[in-house]
């Protein structure tokens, strides 16, 4: 088997935590791509779903940052903030060392990863999971880009992880879902916050959709500091999605500037079909 | 200025409830438990989240932090434009240069 699906979203934590403080018909789109996703990914008959997530500082510190990381546990508690504040109650979220194992020692075969045995999620995990996985019964896989703080991986390195991922789970006798969290240009948590680059977005997701590895890994982080802010580095995670995707294209389902929510709260899923 | 171990120390509260507790009751004793400066252990006792902003602190450590000590959500990104109005450009890490004048 190989993976069934294969998509992307936002995970800004005011999608949960501050819903009303969004324009209403935007926000109601954005529920309805989540909605669309949700009703695809189910039909994909996952038997798990690889998340892979741009985490921030839940679980790495400068101390010991991996680049690339991969979760090994048979559960996951989350979310690690303030359930009152992100609006998301603390639960656990199962996952399964056996499945991780796999997959970690098929993408060891073209990657160096760190693994973990606990990770705590925090709302780059768990506010896709409220909206895609609201039973929290599908085994979860985590994996994490670091995003935050450079030195970090460059990007086609990381669209080679997703190339790697799916080597991965060619190998795997399951149905292997993925999901990639991430903002585009976003400013979050700073005075800035609120300020999002919509013509810089829309130019990123055309590279995306047409899964064009060339123009997708042709960024500088100093390029995407300067006209996408420091969230602009978790584009790595949509680039690992397309790398997972195997030259498939891509559709847009949603693509909502939301001030209050601090990005362009996006839903994108890949065609499999045409790779 | 010794960013790493101020942001360590954010980190750590952070992600614990324990850790956190101990700064409630003692901010001044948690971060004498750090090698900050004077302003830096004084920015993080208070606390004067607009001179940890200023100090570098990256705001996916201070949102979480502010959170905890109370600051709704307008209040933490105000406090950080004050911090940038009183103290100057932003000194340290990611964000270092921002407030400068173009």
């Amino acid at each position: 088997m190989s993976l069934v699906f294969v998509g992307v979203c936002s995970h800004g934590p005011g999608i949960t935590g501050r819903t009303e403080r969004a324009d209403p018909v935007r926000y109601s789109r954005l529920l309805a791509g989540y909605s669309r996703m949700r009703a695809a990914l189910e039909k994909s008959s996952p038997d798990v779903l690889i998340i892979v997530a741009a985490e921030h500082f839940a679980n790495f510190f400068m101390n010991n940052m991996p680049s690339f990381a991969i979760g090994l546990a048979e559960s996951y508690e989350g979310p690690i903030e303030d359930p009152d504040w992100l609006r998301i109650a603390r639960r656990q979220v199962p996952g399964s060392v056996a499945m991780s194992r796999k997959l970690i020692d098929g993408v060891m075969q073209h990657a160096d990863v760190s693994y973990c045995e606990e990770w705590q999620f925090d709302h780059g995990i768990m506010v896709p999971l409220h909206h895609l996985t609201p039973s929290y019964e599908l085994p979860v896989i985590p994996v994490n880009i670091n995003c935050q703080c450079p030195p970090m991986t460059p990007l086609h390195r990381a669209y080679a992880f997703g190339q790697a991922i799916r080597a991965a789970c060619e190998n795997m006798a399951e149905r292997v879902a993925l999901v990639a969290t991430g903002g585009i240009s976003h400013w979050p948590c700073t005075p800035d916050s609120g300020k999002i680059n919509e013509a810089w977005d829309r130019n990123f997701l055309d590279r995306w959709v047409r899964n064009d590895r060339a123009a997708l890994t042709d960024y500088s982080d100093e390029a995407i500091y300067r006209d996408a802010g420091q969230g602009g580095y978790e584009i790595r995670t949509f680039i690992a999605a397309a790398g997972a995707a195997n030259g498939a294209r891509g559709e847009i389902w949603c693509y909502e500037p939301i001030p209050p929510f601090a990005c362009g709260c996006t839903v994108g899923v890949m065609d499999l079909s045409t790779a | 200025m010794s960013l790493y171990p101020l942001q360590k120390a954010i980190y750590e509260a952070n992600r614990s409830a324990a850790v956190m507790s101990k700064y409630r009751e003692n901010p001044a004793a948690f971060a004498a438990g750090y090698a900050l400066t004077g302003e830096e252990a004084d920015a993080l006792r208070k606390p004067d989240i607009g001179l940890l902003y200023v100090l570098g602190v990256n705001g996916q450590l201070l949102m979480y932090f502010a959170a905890a000590c109370g600051y709704e959500w307008n209040a933490y990104i105000g406090a950080m434009k004050q911090g940038l109005a009183a103290h100057g450009p932003v000194r340290a890490g990611l964000y270092a240069t921002v407030g400068e004048a173009r």
